[in-house]
């Protein structure tokens, strides 16, 4: 972390992130708003490349900004014009008061402790450290993992099939 | 100026307050679900980075937690977005106070 160019890069990543975060919040249409939330998972991406986690990086990119944004997007396709609008409730003010709060509390924390940095390079390569160690040490969280996916995309599937509901 | 930890825990805590802000204060349902989805963000960047400057070279549990919040993430996404489709084919709308059912 110590030559120019990662440090240009993460400046503009940050930038990249929380300006597109900024904007969805701004913006009032929600497809427009989803597109900046692609942006901003990308920026994040990005932001795994600089502290060299290659494998979640890509997971990064394919999951959130492959399947996610797209299931957003259907969501917003599938509701009408009426609701497509990205106003806020009556919940708006206490709502700004109590983020302003909770970022500055964990932005004063987090700066003001002393980490006890590990001064070291980046990882190698985290890919096949994190496969043998899915396969090995968290096996049981991996093997739940799994039934979690087919239990929720079932759940989904089952939710919105038309004849489920009518059924009854 | 060298990128410490900081920068990354900083970056974190403000991407997790606008996620914060959008899952309080949005009106409609996917706005509330994409906030939830940059508060995931703003916690998995912070779990890399402390995985990048605290922990060993040799220790990667901080990829495997985040791998695995990932993984929820997109399974609670599925979920929640079908609730969505389920509660406008009901109720003809996904405003979040216009599910006043229970409000007397």
């Amino acid at each position: 972390m110590e030559d120019t160019g990662s440090i240009v890069a993460f400046w503009l990543l940050a930038a990249l992130t929380l300006g597109s975060a900024l904007a969805v919040v701004v913006i009032r249409d929600l497809i427009r708003a989803v597109v900046l939330l692609i942006t901003s998972f990308l920026g994040v991406a990005g932001l795994y490349i600089t502290l060299s986690a290659d494998f979640v990086a890509v997971v990064q990119v394919l999951i959130y900004v492959g399947a996610i944004s797209v299931l957003l997007l259907f969501a917003v396709m599938l509701t009408p014009r009426a609701s497509r609008d990205n106003a806020e409730t009556f919940f708006q003010i206490p709502a700004i008061l109590l983020t302003g709060l909770v970022a500055f509390t964990i932005s004063l924390v987090s700066l003001d402790t002393d980490w006890t940095v590990v001064e070291r390079g980046g990882f190698e390569e985290t890919a096949s450290a994190i496969g043998e160690s899915l396969l090995d040490k968290y096996v049981l969280p991996f093997e739940m993992a799994a039934v979690l996916l087919l239990v929720a995309m079932l759940g989904a599937i089952v939710l919105v099939h038309p004849e489920g509901t009518e059924e009854e | 100026m060298a990128i410490e930890l900081e920068h990354y825990l900083a970056l974190g805590a403000l991407l997790f307050a606008i996620g914060l802000y959008m899952a309080l204060a949005k009106r409609n349902f996917v706005g509330v679900l994409m906030g939830i989805e940059l508060m995931f963000n703003a916690v998995n960047l912070t779990f890399i980075a402390f995985s990048r400057f605290v922990s060993p070279a040799t220790d990667v549990t901080g990829h495997v937690f985040v791998v695995f919040v990932i993984t929820v993430a997109a399974a609670e996404a599925a979920v929640a977005l079908a609730l969505a489709m389920l509660v406008y084919r009901n109720r003809e709308t996904i405003d979040v106070d216009r599910m006043d059912l229970l409000k007397w």
